[in-house]
């Protein structure tokens, strides 16, 4: 679902300086003090914009190398047309050089549209149609506003671009490092913590902060772009996954044996028992739900709100080390040794679909941010992109060397994956495009296997862990250049997460409402409908909504025998069915037209001999 | 004259032959002959017995065309005078007499009363005072209806209403210290000051104010109607005084006058009791207007001088001429005194005259107007006899009159009352004739009741109208269908040769519904059986053929499961190649393992997956019902198996469902069962206008929440429907509040005592009733 942008209102807006002390309105009999200023100034002046509205995100940073890296075109590109040929006349004599409202393009308000008017609708009743024309129109409009306040959206993803015939593959992250300004380059850093083994990683919601965790019970959360470290402990124990809840002040760490919690200080705050050998963590920041799957083979869904499990489904299929969320529907896609990824949803209780992948067990499974695509890799050394959108067909197919272990989407759609200790990174047309697996955007080779990667949100950065430590790595175009700034604001005060806990507390959505489409819930539940609709036929003994069954009139004079009004009856029952047929015959004729023979291809006699 | 005679008579005979064909004629040829004797007679009837030969005119209905003393019993009839024989004519003597005259008018009277219809039975009157209140009712209300449409429609009511301010607030009072300063402005104002009109307080003259708060429209129309009412009563009112002062009859004044006298002695007598000094004044006024009475010359012959003078006329001239003077005098006093203007009164008046004049006037009317055939056929030389009846006429009035006189002061004083009741219904049903009402009703209603009947006699009407109008298309209709519907039933004869008509018609329903189900549906039905099959092959001999030619007999829409898994897809040459020199002990060992896994990984994955599946399918495929019962009707004992007939007899088929999601997604498997916690925050019930739930899930596809909009979206979007302000009353809605500005008060109580809607049925009706 779309959302319409939104500009950081949290941000104080600067003051204008511009506008001075307040004139007086000049009257129109009164003498014309400055003749020329009317010509001078067309039109009424103009505020800037102002630059500190948007935070000016050091995302850019891959603008040095003229050659290599350029901004994209401008993908809105439309010119204003002018609606009025003739620009009304104003008080001060100046033109206004584009009356009315700006144009807002087709494609773009599109976007925003909710009501697929492809649909046809059964034949509705005047009072009926006013209210779908009003929907309507009301839905048009929304989306003209959101399609306006596109314009809000200033910051544009940044990528690399090769010289003729150059390989972006090649570029390695010290040339970028090298090209961008310092403080992107301070964007790219390694840590070297080859004592507590492979790390797992996780950033925040707001991509602020950094947590990991390292086998040997390496446990420490920092404000990765200050490089302040808010805390560092070891849990003296195997630290499987690590995971920041709603806020960065919560953390939860899956140790050896239970499920620990953990606040920005070090300090442990709840042992959570139920979830015990806890392999993996994810994190559904709408529903407040923390879902685990352990070794036993349990995904259980835990409330951080109130502190419940919500679900504890058993899988059925023995260990459970592949998991990941499907940030549309959060749905939970859980990767089996037999080659199936099965979905989830904490209200039922058994899983929303399987879908066979790969021959060998799957490995790694990744779904990108618009709920389109998953990719998933497998012991048969395979990368697949997987559509989501009903059909669950692979898009695109890879062999890898060595499969990949670990796979991450960015917010923009871009596929990194880590195979021993390279990571490579595949970049598709934008956003919402499946990455292209013909050729690596990016590799890296790290000092070690790879053991957690994740994209920072809302930065061009990949955060990789293995056992040599953590590395961050610059990958221009990654991320979402414009942050919603009530939802995720990366330069929020303490107030203000504060006041954003509360709201997002308040808006919390039930765990029950998890469902593949998630616009169901716009949906009437017809089942139950008709059902309702059964019983009340049943309570009155008769259908109230039915068309009476036709009962021909008494005549007179002996014209209402019975036979009579057997045949009568029989006659309108052959006019409907007639009608019927004729129906069907129509339709039978279209499909006919429409499987038209497949023109060129002609039968040969010695087709018969083709198996 | 006898040699005429016989010529004369043949030429009556041939003039009777040419004149055969015309019956009417026949009087003429009679009449000529009407001289002869008994002899002509004779040959009359010769002649008449000739013409009846042919059979035309076999009886002739002999006419006294003459006054004689044998009349023969055989030829009286009724005809040929051209008049129906009425009972009064037969109650008439030959010479009139007065003693019968009232008898006879007692029965004209009878004769123009009519019957009184009879009165409708309670029910149907009941209805009819609902129909009525029910129009007048709905009209009131149908008033509302665009407001309370457009009140639903809205997308936001603002409470309490308030009305716009229309009174003009001058620019002073908004501005204080508002003063024109502009070239323009200044010169307006002079030129409002030159013209002498208000420059500053009042910017409305006095008149414009007035025009301004001028009575609305409807005001006006309820003004103007009242006045016209007032109107029409007063000129009624005058001209029923100008009628009654113009009535001739005696009687009647006598009657009236008499009741005035009475009246009048009866407040003397009150006066009398109460205050005598006025009541004695009240005498010497009474005895004045008598002895003025007894002055004016109001008698004709009835009086003591007249009477002498009548005796000494014989012998006396100047008596003669004082008499003479008098009756003169008389007739010029009591003559009818022409009103020119009014031709239409005339009209009435003379009617009236019919009936309350004297008879002789009435007939001597008649004669004038030559209605009457005795008279047509008198001679001139009858006249004499005329003037004499007519004075036996005159003569015997008086006397009777004054019998009458004597009779009515015997009676009582309701008497006469009931007398003058009976002259104003005489006029009444002279009025209503036309609308034959019944004179009671009239007399006893309130001219509400006449209202009411007029709409009653309306709708009648109204009814009949329409019931002609519906025969008349039904009729036409009819004859269309009958035209049409065979050639409907020769159409589709012909369309379907096609074999789908052939069959019966539940058998075709079930097909149609097939089909509605689609093309997905229609392949399903004939792939599932050799899907089911290719199953079993693939079970049989998965490990044989891996990927053998055996999938190439699916279907092109079942995607290739095997394709899918062994699709070869291009390896990367990844300039990085990941090095596994590096890789720890333990990392080497799960390697190792996976490379073991790897070797064996393949065929067992999708043959489990594909028995997952089935199984999957099968579970949720509705199951059908085995209803045998081993052992019924054959021989029991253990180990029985029914027969193959029976069970199959026995067994009720589910009912097949949907198809299902996954079914040519060979490599998916979808849950089908229903997410119960989600569906129970779905919408369950369909809101009032819609019918059908795609039109409701359409208008609320759009979110309104502020994350997915715009906050001006958001803020629209979420706007309360019905905005009250704090502390304010909210009183019901007047007309003046939407802008009707009626002041009809009936309006509101209509609405409160009736706030039952209207059904379409009802506004059918109204609308019927409006546009007529």
């Amino acid at each position: 679902m779309e959302i319409a942008p939104k500009p950081g209102k949290d941000v104080p807006p600067k003051k204008d300086k511009l506008q001075t002390k307040k004139k007086k309105p000049r009257r129109y009999w009164e003498e014309e003090i400055t003749p020329t200023a009317a010509g001078a100034f067309p039109g009424p002046p103009r505020n800037k914009r102002n630059p500190e509205l948007f935070p000016q995100q050091p995302k850019n940073t891959h603008t040095l190398k003229k050659s290599r890296i350029s901004k994209k075109p401008q993908f809105l590109n439309k010119s204003r047309e002018r609606t009025n040929p003739k620009p009304q006349q104003s008080l001060s004599g100046a033109q206004d050089p584009f009356p009315g409202p700006a144009p807002v393009p087709v494609e773009v308000a599109q976007k925003f549209r909710r009501i697929d008017r492809s649909k046809k609708l059964p034949h509705s009743k005047s009072k009926t149609r006013s209210r779908l024309e009003v929907a309507e129109a009301e839905e048009e409009e929304i989306s003209v506003k959101a399609a306006r306040s596109e314009l809000l959206l200033a910051e544009e993803p940044g990528f690399l671009e090769g010289e003729d015939g150059e390989d972006t593959a090649k570029i390695s992250q010290a040339d970028i490092v090298e090209a961008v300004d310092i403080a992107s380059a301070a964007k790219h850093f390694d840590l070297n913590l080859w004592q507590f083994g492979p790390y797992r990683l996780n950033y925040s919601q707001t991509g602020r902060h950094l947590a990991f965790g390292g086998r040997r019970g390496h446990v420490a959360a920092l404000d990765w772009v200050t490089k302040r470290l808010m805390c560092e402990i070891n849990v003296m124990e195997a630290v499987r996954d690590i995971r920041f809840l709603h806020s960065e002040a919560l953390l939860a760490v899956a140790q050896n044996r239970w499920l620990h919690i953990y606040d920005n200080q070090g300090i442990e705050l709840h042992c959570i028992r139920r979830c015990d050998r806890v392999t993996r963590l994810e994190f559904l920041p709408f529903h407040f739900l923390l879902t685990t799957c352990s070794e036993t083979g349990f995904l259980t869904y835990l409330d951080v709100s109130v502190g419940k499990i919500v679900a504890a489904l058993n899988a059925r299929a023995g260990r459970l080390d592949v998991m990941t969320q499907n940030p549309y529907n959060a749905v939970i896609h859980l990767g089996h040794s037999n080659g199936t990824v099965s979905l989830w949803s904490p209200a039922m209780k058994e899983p929303l679909a399987k879908i066979l992948c790969h021959r060998g067990g799957v490995r790694a499974v990744a779904v990108d941010s618009t709920g389109m695509h998953m990719a998933t890799s497998g012991l048969d050394h395979q990368l697949k992109i997987f559509d989501l959108r009903g059909a669950y067909q692979p898009l695109s197919a890879r062999t890898l060397p060595q499969g990949a272990g670990h796979l991450a989407f960015s917010q923009w759609g871009l596929l990194a994956a880590g195979m021993g200790d390279v990571v490579n990174i595949w970049a598709g047309q934008g956003k919402g495009s499946p990455p292209s697996l013909e050729k690596p955007y990016l590799t890296h080779r790290l000092s070690g296997h790879v053991h957690g990667l994740q994209f920072c949100p809302f930065e061009d950065v990949l955060g990789v862990g293995h056992s040599g430590g953590i590395t961050s790595m610059l990958v221009p175009g990654a991320a979402e250049p414009n942050f919603d700034g009530l939802e995720n604001n990366p330069y929020r005060s303490r107030k203000q997460r504060q006041e954003w806990e509360v709201k997002a507390l308040l808006e919390k959505v039930p765990a029950e409402l998890i469902c593949l489409d998630p616009r169901a819930l716009a949906e009437v539940d017809v089942i139950s409908l008709e059902q309702e609709k059964k019983e009340r036929i049943e309570r009155l003994g008769y259908d109230p909504e039915s068309k009476a069954p036709f009962q021909p009139k008494p005549k007179k004079k002996g014209r209402s025998s019975t036979a009579n009004l057997m045949k009568r009856k029989r006659k309108v029952m052959e006019e409907e069915h007639r009608d019927k047929v004729r129906q069907s015959l129509e339709q039978q004729s279209l499909k006919k037209k429409k499987v038209a023979k497949p023109v060129g291809t002609r039968p040969s006699a010695l087709d018969r001999f083709v198996r | 004259m006898s040699v005429v005679r016989p010529a004369e008579s043949l030429m009556a005979l041939s003039k009777q032959e040419e004149l055969e064909d015309f019956p009417n004629d026949y009087p003429l040829s009679t009449s000529e002959d009407e001289e002869d004797s008994g002899g002509d007679r004779k040959h009359q009837k010769l002649l008449e017995a000739i013409s009846s030969l042919d059979g035309k005119n076999r009886q002739k209905l002999a006419e006294r065309s003459e006054a004689s003393l044998k009349v023969s019993e055989f030829t009286v009839s009724s005809e040929g005078s051209g008049e129906r024989l009425v009972l009064s004519d037969l109650l008439e003597p030959v010479k009139t007499s007065s003693s019968l005259a009232t008898v006879k008018k007692q029965l004209n009277r009878i004769k123009s009363k009519k019957t009184v219809e009879l009165p409708l039975n309670k029910e149907e009157v009941e209805r009819v005072h609902r129909e009525v209140a029910f129009n007048k009712t709905s009209q009131a209300l149908s008033k509302w209806d665009p407001i309370v449409l457009k009140n639903r429609q809205a997308e936001q009511l603002v409470f309490p209403i308030e009305k716009e301010q229309s009174a003009f607030a001058p620019i002073e009072h908004v501005l204080n210290g508002w003063n024109a300063r502009t070239p323009l402005e200044q010169e307006i104002f002079n030129l409002l000051s030159k013209n002498k009109q208000p420059v500053t307080d009042p910017l409305l003259t006095p008149m414009e104010k007035a025009s301004l708060k001028a009575m609305s429209l409807e005001e006006a129309k309820m003004r103007r109607a009242e006045l016209q009412r007032a109107r029409a009563l007063q000129s009624y009112y005058e001209a029923r005084a100008r009628r009654e002062k113009r009535i001739k009859s005696k009687k009647y004044h006598r009657v009236l006058k008499k009741e005035r006298a009475k009246k009048v002695l009866k407040e003397f007598e009150e006066l009398q009791k109460v205050d005598p000094t006025a009541a004695l004044e009240e005498l010497e006024k009474l005895e004045k207007a008598r002895m003025m009475e007894r002055m004016s010359l109001k008698h004709q012959n009835s009086g003591k001088w007249a009477k002498s003078k009548a005796i000494m006329a014989k012998y006396d001239l100047e008596a003669r001429q004082a008499m003479q003077d008098q009756l003169a005098r008389n007739k010029e006093l009591t003559q009818k005194l022409q009103v020119a203007s009014e031709s239409e009164e005339e009209g009435g008046v003379e009617e009236e005259g019919d009936l309350l004049v004297p008879d002789a006037v009435n007939e001597a009317h008649m004669t004038a107007d030559g209605l009457n055939p005795w008279m047509v056929r008198n001679h001139p030389g009858d006249a004499k006899e005329a003037e004499i009846q007519k004075d036996r006429e005159q003569l015997p009035e008086p006397m009777a009159s004054e019998a009458s006189e004597s009779e009515g002061e015997e009676r009582p004083v309701a008497e006469e009352e009931i007398l003058l009741k009976e002259f104003e219904e005489r006029r009444l049903v002279r009025k209503t004739s036309g609308l034959n009402q019944d004179t009671k009703a009239v007399d006893r209603q309130e001219t509400k009741d006449t209202s009411s009947q007029e709409v009653l006699s309306e709708l009648r009407a109204l009814s009949q109208k329409l019931n002609k109008d519906k025969h008349q298309p039904r009729k036409q209709k009819v004859s269309l269908e009958r035209t049409v519907l065979p050639v409907q039933r020769e159409e589709p004869a012909q369309e379907e040769e096609v074999p789908l008509l052939l069959q019966r018609p539940e058998r075709a329903e079930t097909l149609e519904e097939l089909e509605e189900l689609g093309k997905e549906g229609c392949l399903q039905n004939k792939e599932l059986p050799r899907s089911a099959l290719e199953r079993q092959q693939l079970e049989r001999n998965p490990v044989n053929q891996p990927g053998a030619p055996k999938e190439k007999k699916r279907k092109e829409q079942m995607i290739d499961l095997q394709n899918i898994l062994t699709t070869e897809s291009p390896s990367v040459k990844s300039l990085a190649v990941p090095t596994t020199i590096e890789e720890l002990e333990n990392e080497q060992e799960r390697d190792q393992k996976q490379m073991i896994r790897e070797a064996f990984a393949g065929d067992d994955v999708i043959r489990d997956f594909l028995k997952e599946k089935r199984e999957v399918v099968e579970e949720s495929k509705p199951k059908d019902v085995d209803l045998t019962l081993p052992g019924w009707g054959e021989w029991g004992g253990m180990g029985l198996k029914p027969s193959a007939k029976k069970r199959q007899r026995f067994l009720i088929k589910a009912p097949e469902g949907p198809p299902r999601k996954d079914k040519n997604l060979p490599n998916v498997i979808i849950n089908e069962k229903r997410n119960i916690q989600a569906a129970a925050h779905q919408v369950r019930v369909l809101p009032y206008p819609f019918t059908h739930h795609q039109q409701f899930e359409r208008t609320i596809q759009t979110p309104i929440g502020s994350t997915w909009n715009t906050q001006r979206a958001f803020q629209k979007l979420t706007t309360p429907k019905v905005v009250t302000k704090l502390g304010h009353i909210i009183k019901p809605i007047k007309a003046e509040d939407v802008g009707y500005r009626s002041s009809s008060r009936s309006d509101l109580s209509v609405i409160q005592r009736n706030p039952k809607r209207l059904s379409l049925r009802h506004k059918k009706q109204l609308k019927k009733n409006s546009k007529d």
